[in-house]
């Protein structure tokens, strides 16, 4: 076990490395000079060499990857050219707050997908699993922005109780456990929470059908177990499956969303993202993209070791 | 606590049908015997002739929703489709247990060999889970399981078919069944090893007197164990009585067939004979003898009605028009 940990530990290096590097390439992979979105199109050659040579774009590509490397790795993500503020600050600000988010919609979302999963897969075929079934499936398939969007009509504008836009009144861009904070996120939450409800529901119902199908369910029956030690084994078998997906969907989470974000002028990675992408704001693109993805890297190591914890059959290879 | 004279199993009139997409189906169709402690009864059969639902059925482990079940089966004098739930619990894996015929599907794989025996022993006997580890401990060396200190914290992955088959067997015998149900219990390993496990069951039923039903399709594995064996086609018995009798003197058409069909000992030369065409289909039986479409003695009777069982003498049965001319055994 402790081996396959500190394997599985040393295989995110390479990875992580990967990541810096797609994020490296993105400054040349997008259109245009990176230099245009500084100075625009007009400036004179000598303003716009200058600025080549400050930049360290005068460099060999490999130089400048090591150079960029190298100041990632001392936590320094470079400034953002629409504001002049350093990224990483920004950046943290935004992840606080999407986690806000992300926290709360996997605990709605994880809950009420994971109760309704495994109801549905104990009594397959009965009515709690059509129900079920139904209410998964408009859950992965109503689109997220138009529930929100209803959601803000019907609870704020028609019938006034919740708060629509912002995380506080006031414009307030941090979080605290105040009761406004707590009105102000209330439907952003549970408009962030229906998807991966639906996708753990429904991979949990899956899961908890195969498993209840497999002999050793009866060969438990067969020894005298009863229901409740019989569901312990049951569960047991179905939670490595459930910790993958319920990760991947988290990862997912952490990302915020852009268009929930947007509809509830949520200050946190996604309304970070759509800002650096219109600004053509290269720099803090690089470093909300790498962030998110050295947090879905991180996460996914954190789920093989909790699968290898709690399947046995994983711990080899 | 009955006495010894009373039958350890008696079943009367075991009737198992199953509601599918394609309409009802029989999967058993009568059947009656009883058990004595201590005896070895082979259930033999081609796949879907109804054996393995028997033994499910003795336990009670069929799906309560799925399948309609009739008759009456006695476990030392208790009937076993009128006791609770709770109750019956308490009967599996203490005084009927089950070996399973692929042990990779039917232990647990995400707990260790020695948690399964030992969380068996503490259920019915309610000792701690210290002392039934050392149990299972004792049960590992009983079925002859190499460095048994060491497997007892093995994972089913981690150990071989045959290793995987015997800590099965080790777990079924844990709280000392007075009968034990084997389904195909050999089927799913090597030839090799095949006949150790067989060997194993043998020596253990003759050290615990343990009565055993065998399921299985096996002539030879039938011939190795059985004191008495019972012939199964399409849900019912056709055939039944002691080993040497039905192996010497096959009365019904099927058991000759079967035993023509498999490979024995001095049969160079010979061609085999399989039966011809295959089981029939359970939602769909026909109204006479099940094997008369496949039978090369049919007649007309066979096809009018199912044929009543016809007692040769005490505990010799066939049910055929023809059971009182014996078939010819074809060797």
């Amino acid at each position: 076990m402790f081996t396959y940990i500190l394997r599985r530990i040393l295989y995110i290096v390479p990875i992580a490395l990967g990541v810096t590097l797609l994020v490296f390439g993105l400054v040349h992979i997008a259109p245009g000079d990176p230099l245009n979105a500084v100075v625009g199109p007009d400036a004179p050659a000598e303003v716009v060499e200058q600025l080549r040579r400050a930049y360290g774009f005068d460099q060999p590509l490999p130089i400048q990857y090591l150079i960029y490397l190298g100041h990632v790795l001392t936590g320094d993500l470079g400034q953002s050219v629409a504001t002049g503020r350093p990224v990483a600050a920004d950046l943290g600000r935004a992840l606080a707050n999407t986690l806000v988010l992300s926290i709360g919609a996997a605990l709605v979302g994880f809950t009420s997908g994971t109760l309704l999963g495994a109801l549905a897969g104990w009594h397959r075929g009965g009515l709690v699993d059509r129900f079920a079934t139904i209410l998964t499936l408009i859950g992965v398939s109503v689109p997220h922005y138009w529930l929100g969007m209803v959601l803000v009509i019907v609870l704020s504008v028609e019938l006034n109780l919740l708060p629509a836009m912002g995380m506080a009144p006031g414009g307030a861009a941090g979080w605290g456990f105040t009761g406004e904070h707590l009105a102000h996120a209330v439907l952003p939450v549970i408009t962030m929470s229906v998807i991966p409800m639906g996708i753990v529901a429904r991979s949990v119902r899956a899961t908890v059908a195969d498993v209840l199908h497999q002999e050793f369910v009866q060969a438990l029956r067969a020894k005298g177990l009863g229901r409740g030690p019989v569901l312990r084994h049951v569960v047991r078998n179905v939670a490595p499956t459930v910790v993958s997906v319920l990760g991947l969907q988290f990862g997912y989470l952490l990302g915020g969303s852009i268009l929930i974000e947007t509809v509830f002028s949520w200050p946190g990675t996604g309304f970070l993202l759509n800002e650096a992408i219109f600004k053509r704001d290269i720099p803090l693109l690089q470093g909300t993209i790498l962030m998110l993805g050295l947090f879905f890297v991180l996460l996914n190591l954190l789920v093989d070791i909790a699968q290898a914890a709690l399947d046995p059959r994983m711990r080899r290879s | 606590m009955p006495d010894d004279n009373t039958p350890l199993l008696s079943v009367s009139g075991l009737t198992v049908s199953f509601r599918t997409e394609r309409g009802t189906a029989s999967a058993i169709n009568g059947v009656d015997f009883t058990l004595k402690r201590g005896e070895v009864l082979c259930l033999l059969g081609e796949s879907g002739s109804g054996k393995s639902v028997t033994l499910r059925a003795l336990m009670r482990l069929l799906p309560e929703r799925r399948s309609r079940i009739g008759g009456t089966v006695l476990l030392n004098g208790e009937d076993v489709y009128t006791l609770p739930e709770r109750r019956m619990e308490r009967l599996r894996g203490k005084a009927i247990s089950m070996v399973f015929q692929e042990p990779m599907l039917a232990l647990d794989p995400v707990y260790t060999i020695g948690h399964q025996i030992a969380e068996t022993i503490v259920r019915h006997e309610g000792v701690s889970f210290a002392d039934a580890e050392r149990r299972a401990l004792d049960l590992l060396e009983r079925v002859q399981i190499p460095s048994a200190k060491r497997r007892l914290k093995a994972y089913p992955h981690e150990m071989s078919g045959g290793m995987r088959q015997r800590a099965m067997i080790a777990l079924a015998l844990s709280c000392n069944p007075a009968l034990l149900l084997a389904d195909e219990p050999t089927t799913a390993l090597d030839a090799t090893v095949q006949m150790q496990i067989l060997l194993l069951l043998r020596q253990l039923q003759a050290e615990l007197n343990m009565a055993v039903i065998m399921v299985t399709h096996d002539m030879g594995v039938a011939a190795e164990t059985a004191d008495r064996i019972a012939v199964m086609y399409a849900g019912r018995f056709v055939e039944l009585g002691t080993a040497r009798q039905v192996l010497k003197t096959p009365q019904h058409p099927y058991t000759a067939g079967l035993m023509s069909s498999t490979v024995h000992g001095n049969m160079r030369g010979h061609a085999l004979e399989a039966i011809p065409g295959a089981p029939p289909d359970l939602t769909a039986l026909p109204p006479g003898c099940a094997y008369a479409p496949r039978c090369a003695y049919a007649e007309a009777a066979c096809t009018a009605a199912p044929p009543p069982e016809t007692w040769l003498e005490p505990g010799r049965m066939a049910r055929c028009v023809r059971a009182c001319a014996a078939v010819p055994a074809a060797v």
